[in-house]
C-alpha cells in the first residue's frame, strides 16, 4: 500500500488497496466524506453530499470484493458534475430553476459508472446550465480554487476540478461544451478529457448545446482517466448522436513508445492574447517530447480566429431551445402565484435563470431569429466546417497538436465579471475542438505564479487512445499532475 | 360578380405505430390521463429522442400512395413556441427536407371528370398532448398522451375549386391511408384532421385573393359545411367593401360558427433550424425496394378491378372501394357468397344501414364478412327470399346464431319451392276473396298490374313471407289468365 494520504492516491493505486484488503470502500468514501465535510464550506464544490447513499454503495462495494466480484473501479468514490441526471439525487444544473428537481432516471455514462461498482460522494457544483468559465454563475454561489481561493477554478466544471484538486473525490466527471472539462483542468492543476463528441452516451445529461455537449473524466492522472473512460464510453441505443464504434481498452495501450510522435503546434495558438509565462510553460512541455523521440512542426488551423463568433452563435442558438422546455409547467421552478399563461412563464423563468443563461438564451433567439437565421447560424455552419477541415488537413500531417488549454492562468473571483466578451475569449483555444467533434486533454504542464497551468493536446476522431498514450508519457516523466496544494496535502 | 373559391389543404394523418415518433411510449387511444407519457414525451431534462423506424416507413408508403418522391436524406427540424401541452417548448418536425416531395392525387368528381390535385410535399412531425380546460376549476389540466404521437402532414397546392372537391380529396386520401395500414381512419378519434386554407377571387382573375386557414376540422361534413361557411363569409366581405384579414380560424361543427383565432401580425416566429438531437435520416435504396414490395392493391386500382372483374357500378365501386376495411369485408362477402352484385347491395344497403343505426364501424361489425357471404349464398340459390334473408340478418346481428344456415334451421325460415304447397296456397287465398278476384278479371290489363299485388301480399301473408315471390307471380297469372 502506498504511504501517500489517500485522497493523493490514483485509482490505480486506491483500486489495488481495495482489490487487496489493505482498505475498504467503506473507510475509503468515509475518508473522502470527512474531507468534504472539512473543506467545502470553504471550496463549495458540491452542491449535494450523499453521505447515506454513498456509504451504502460502498458497503455493498465491500460485500462484492468479499465475494470476489471486482471489477477494476469497484468500491471508488467519484462525484459527478451536477447535470447528470442520478436517479433519486437531485440534479440542479447550478441553477434555482432545478433546486428542486430529484431526477427520475439516470444517466447513461453515471449508470454506467454505477454498474461498475463505484460509490457516487454526491453531486458537483457548476456555471448555471454549464455557461460559463469560472464558475462564478452558479446558484450555489461561486467554487473557489484549492491553490488560491480568491481565484476562480475555470468553469463550467469548475467543481468537478476544485473536487480532484483538493482530493473530495477519488475522480470526478464533467461535461466540455467549449472547454468546461479542459479549461478547469488546466485552472486546477488536473488531468480532463474531452472524448470524441459520439463517444460517450449524452442520454441523462441535461444539454447546454446538444451538437457539441460532450462528458469525460476529470481525474488525477492520465492512467485514471483511461481506467475511467473505459467505463464512461460506448455506444447507447437512447442518443442517437452515439457512435456504434468498439471501445478498446484504453490502459492496454498507455505505454506506447513516443519515438517519431509527430506533434503539429498551430501558430493561431501561440499569438497575441497568450500570456508569456503560460506560453513558456507549454513550450517546455513540448520540448519533454521532443526528448522523447517526438518531432515537431509548427502548423496552422487558419479559422481558429473565427471560431469564437461561430460557437457563440451555434452553443446560444441550441440552447435557447433547449433550456425552453423550462417554463414551470411539469417541473422545475414555479413563480408564485401566476396571473396568467405569459405571467407564469415569464416569472418562472425570469426569477429561475441566472444573468449568463439569459444572456445566451437572448443571444440565441435572435440568431436563429426570421431574417437573422442565414447571416448567422448558417454562416456559423458553415464556419464550423471550415474549422473542421483545418483540423482533417492538419491531421495529414501531425498525429497529435498541441497548445495552451487557456490563454492565462486562473484569474480573481469577479475580475471578469462585467466583461462577458474578455470572459468568452478564455475559450479561444478549447472551442475549436468542440466545433469539429475532436478529442481533446489538459494535464499539468506547470506552475505560474502559484498557479497551475495545462497543457492542451488534440488528436483525431475517436483517437482517445493516442492522446491517453502522449498523455501518460509525458506523466511518466514530469511531476506537475502529482503537485497538491501546500495546505490540502494532510 | 362570379367568384371562383380557391382551396388548399393540410391534412395530420396519424400514424398507426405501436409507439411514438421518439420514444417507446405506447400511443393507445383512450387511456387515462398521463398514463402513456414517458420521460422522453414529458420533456424531462436530459431525455433524447430516437426516431421511430416504423414512422419512416409509414411515411415512404404515404410517398408511394401519392405518387411522390421519397427525399433519400430528410431532416427533423425544431419549431419553437411555448404552450403548456408542448412538453419541449419545440415540436420536433421537418421543414426545409421533408421525407415526402412533391406529388399528386386523382380525384373523381360527381360529373365523372378526373381532377388533379398537387401535394407539395408531406412532413413527419411529433403531436403535442391536451389542455384540458373543464373540471379544474379557472385551472388548465395538461394530457399528454398524445404528446410525440407520430404525424405525416400532408400539404396540398391550392388547387380545389369547391368544398365539395376538397371532400373528394380528403375522402380519397383517408382511402389511401387506410388501405396502405398506415393510419386507422378514425376521425372521430382525430386520426385525421385538416386545416383548409381558402380564398376566394373574381372567376378569371389569376392571382390568388388573401387566404384564411380553419383548422382542426375532424368530419368530411364538417370540413364541407366549414368552407362553404367561409366562402360565404369572404364573398359577403368583400361585396361589402372590407378586405379579408389573412388569420387562422376555429369552426365549431356542434354550433355550426366560425370564429377568428389569430392574425398574421400575432403570428409567432418559429425559429425553425436543424434538431441536433437527430441526426439527418437517410434512406437507402433497398429500403425503399423493400416497402414498394410491401405495397397493397390502391383504391382507384381495386375500384377499376371491382367495375371489370365483378361488374359493378361505378358509383358501388367507388363507394366500397374507399375505405380498406370496408373493400376488405365486401371481398370477403364475394368470394363466400358468390355473387357479386347482391354482395355490394347489401354491404352498402342493410349492413352499413344497421351499422349507423348501431354507432359500430365495419371493424367492429358483430356480423362476420364470411358469415354474411354465407346469407348471401342461401339468396343466391333461392332457399331465402330478400325479406326473409334481413330477418335472418337481424337475427344474426342478435346473435340468434352463427351462420345464415343455423338460423334458417332454428327458426323453419327455409323459402317454400314446392309448387304444390305454393298452389295450394294460392287456391286458398282465390277462394277467401271471391269479390276481389271478380273485379281483378273485370278490370283492363293496366289496372290489372296493380291489383295483383293485393293477392301476391295475401298470398305471401299466409305462407309467413317463405312462398318463393317468383313462382306466387307466376301461378297467379295461370290462375288468373
Amino acid at each position: 500500500m502506498s504511504n501517500k494520504p489517500l485522497h493523493q492516491q490514483s485509482l490505480t493505486e486506491l483500486s489495488r488497496s481495495l482489490q487487496d484488503g489493505a482498505i475498504s470502500s467503506t473507510e475509503l468514501t468515509q475518508h473522502y466524506l470527512d474531507r468534504i465535510k472539512q473543506l467545502n464550506g470553504e471550496l463549495n464544490c458540491f452542491i449535494t453530499v450523499c453521505e447515506e447513499q454513498s456509504l451504502q454503495q460502498a458497503n455493498a462495494a465491500d460485500r462484492a470484493i468479499a465475494a470476489g466480484n471486482i471489477k477494476p473501479l469497484t468500491g471508488i468514490p467519484l462525484a459527478h458534475k451536477d447535470l447528470f441526471c442520478t436517479e433519486g439525487v437531485k440534479t440542479s444544473c447550478g441553477s434555482r430553476m432545478l433546486d428542486n428537481w430529484i431526477a427520475p432516471y439516470e444517466s447513461t455514462m453515471t449508470g454506467n459508472l454505477k454498474a461498475a461498482g463505484t460509490v457516487m460522494l454526491g453531486k458537483l457544483n457548476m456555471d448555471e446550465f454549464a455557461m460559463g468559465g469560472s464558475n462564478e454563475n452558479s446558484y450555489y454561489g461561486p467554487v473557489r480554487n484549492p491553490w488560491n481561493r480568491e481565484v476562480i477554478p475555470g468553469g463550467s466544471s469548475g467543481g468537478s476540478a476544485a473536487a480532484m484538486a483538493a482530493g473530495l473525490a477519488a475522480a470526478t466527471t464533467g461535461s466540455d461544451t467549449g472547454g468546461s472539462i479542459r479549461q478547469p483542468a488546466s485552472m486546477c492543476g488536473i488531468t480532463g478529457l474531452k472524448p470524441t463528441y459520439g463517444r460517450i452516451s449524452r442520454w441523462g445529461m441535461v444539454a447546454f448545446a446538444s451538437s457539441l455537449d460532450q462528458a469525460g473524466p476529470m481525474t488525477r492522472t492520465v492512467e485514471d482517466a483511461a481506467l475511467m473512460l473505459n467505463v464512461m464510453a460506448g455506444f447507447d441505443p437512447k442518443d442517437s448522436t452515439s457512435m456504434d464504434r468498439a471501445v478498446p481498452d484504453y490502459s492496454a495501450t498507455l505505454n506506447e513508445p513516443l519515438k517519431g510522435l509527430r506533434i503539429g503546434l498551430p501558430k493561431e495558438y501561440f499569438a497575441e492574447g497568450l500570456d508569456s509565462r503560460v506560453e513558456q510553460t507549454v513550450r517546455n512541455a513540448i520540448a519533454e517530447y521532443e526528448k522523447m523521440g517526438a518531432t515537431v512542426k509548427e502548423i496552422s488551423l487558419p479559422h481558429t480566429h473565427h471560431s469564437i463568433a461561430a460557437y457563440y452563435v451555434i452553443a446560444p442558438a441550441e440552447a435557447s431551445t433547449n433550456l425552453s422546455r423550462f417554463d414551470g409547467v411539469r417541473f422545475g421552478y414555479r413563480c408564485e402565484e401566476p396571473k396568467n399563461l405569459e405571467d407564469l412563464y415569464q416569472r418562472s423563468r425570469g426569477e429561475s435563470f441566472g444573468s449568463e443563461v439569459k444572456n445566451r438564451i437572448m443571444i440565441g433567439t435572435y440568431a436563429l431569429s426570421a431574417g437573422y437565421y442565414d447571416a448567422y447560424y448558417t454562416k456559423a455552419q458553415k464556419i464550423r466546417r471550415l474549422i473542421r477541415d483545418d483540423f482533417l488537413r492538419a491531421f495529414e500531417e501531425v498525429d497529435v497538436i498541441m497548445g495552451p488549454t487557456a490563454p492565462t492562468p486562473a484569474f480573481p473571483i469577479g475580475a471578469k465579471a462585467n466583461d462577458p466578451v474578455a470572459m468568452y475569449l478564455g475559450d479561444i483555444f478549447t472551442i475549436s475542438t468542440n466545433l469539429a467533434g475532436l478529442p481533446g486533454m489538459s494535464i499539468p504542464a506547470g506552475m505560474v505564479d502559484g498557479l497551475p497551468v495545462g497543457l492542451q493536446i488534440i488528436a483525431p476522431h475517436f483517437e482517445e487512445a493516442r492522446l491517453l498514450n502522449v498523455g501518460h508519457q509525458f506523466q511518466q516523466t514530469t511531476d506537475w499532475h502529482l503537485r497538491t496544494p501546500v495546505d490540502l496535502r494532510g | 360578380m362570379e367568384w371562383e373559391t380557391v382551396i388548399g389543404l393540410e391534412v395530420h394523418v396519424q400514424l398507426a405505430t405501436k409507439t411514438k415518433i421518439f420514444s417507446a411510449a405506447s400511443t393507445a387511444f383512450g387511456a387515462e390521463a398521463n398514463t402513456q407519457a414517458c420521460a422522453i414525451d414529458l420533456g424531462l431534462p436530459g431525455t433524447l429522442p430516437v426516431v421511430n423506424e416504423e414512422a419512416i416507413n409509414m411515411a415512404i408508403k404515404l410517398g408511394f400512395g401519392i405518387n411522390a418522391e421519397i427525399n433519400k436524406i430528410n431532416v427533423f427540424e425544431r419549431k419553437n413556441y411555448f404552450y403548456p401541452d408542448l412538453p419541449k417548448g419545440y415540436q420536433t418536425t421537418q421543414l426545409a427536407k421533408p421525407i415526402v416531395g412533391a406529388g399528386h392525387m386523382d380525384i373523381a368528381l360527381e360529373d365523372g371528370t378526373v381532377h388533379t390535385v398537387r401535394i407539395h410535399h408531406a412532413h413527419l412531425e411529433e403531436d403535442a398532448g391536451k389542455s384540458l380546460h373543464e373540471d379544474f376549476h379557472g385551472m388548465t389540466g395538461i394530457d399528454l398522451n398524445r404528446a410525440g404521437t407520430p404525424l405525416i402532414e400532408v400539404v396540398t397546392e391550392p388547387d380545389m375549386r369547391s368544398a365539395k372537391q376538397a371532400v373528394a380529396f380528403a375522402r380519397k386520401l383517408h382511402a389511401i391511408v387506410t388501405t396502405l395500414g398506415i393510419c386507422d381512419g378514425e376521425m372521430s378519434q382525430g386520426s385525421m384532421r385538416f386545416d383548409v386554407n381558402v380564398s376566394v377571387r373574381p372567376k378569371g382573375q389569376t392571382t390568388l385573393g388573401t387566404r384564411t386557414e380553419t383548422k382542426n376540422l375532424n368530419s368530411f361534413r364538417f370540413m364541407e359545411r366549414a368552407i362553404n361557411k367561409e366562402v360565404q363569409r369572404q364573398i359577403e366581405q368583400i361585396e361589402d367593401g372590407f378586405e379579408i384579414v389573412q388569420e387562422t380560424r376555429l369552426y365549431n361543427g356542434d354550433t355550426d360558427e366560425a370564429r377568428s383565432m389569430r392574425t398574421k401580425e400575432e403570428a409567432n416566429d418559429y425559429r425553425y433550424f436543424p434538431c441536433p438531437d437527430l441526426l439527418p435520416v437517410i434512406i437507402e435504396e433497398s429500403r425503399l425496394e423493400k416497402l414498394r414490395a410491401e405495397m397493397p392493391e390502391m383504391p382507384e386500382v381495386r375500384k377499376a378491378r371491382f367495375i371489370n372483374e365483378l361488374g359493378l357500378s361505378d358509383y358501388d365501386a367507388e363507394i366500397l372501394s374507399a375505405e380498406a376495411a370496408t373493400a376488405n369485408y365486401f371481398e370477403t362477402v364475394v368470394q363466400s357468397g358468390g355473387d357479386a352484385k347482391l354482395a355490394a347491395n347489401w354491404v352498402m344497403g342493410e349492413l352499413a344501414k344497421t351499422l349507423n343505426q348501431n354507432d359500430l364501424t365495419i371493424k367492429n361489425c358483430p356480423v362476420s364478412a364470411q358469415v354474411l357471404g354465407g346469407l348471401i349464398a342461401r339468396i343466391k340459390d333461392n332457399t331465402l327470399s330478400g325479406k326473409i334473408a334481413k330477418q335472418v340478418f337481424e337475427a344474426l346481428w342478435q346473435g340468434e346464431g352463427a351462420t345464415a344456415d343455423e338460423v334458417i334451421e332454428k327458426k323453419g325460415l327455409k323459402q317454400v319451392t314446392d309448387t304444390g304447397a305454393i298452389e295450394a296456397i294460392v287456391d286458398e287465398v282465390l277462394a277467401a276473396n271471391p269479390a276481389q278476384v271478380e273485379q281483378y278479371l273485370a278490370a283492363d290489363e293496366a289496372k290489372r298490374g296493380k291489383m295483383v299485388g293485393f293477392f301476391v301480399g295475401q298470398i305471401m301473408k299466409a305462407s309467413k313471407g317463405k312462398a318463393n315471390p317468383g313462382m306466387v307471380n307466376q301461378l297467379l297469372k295461370q290462375k288468373l289468365g
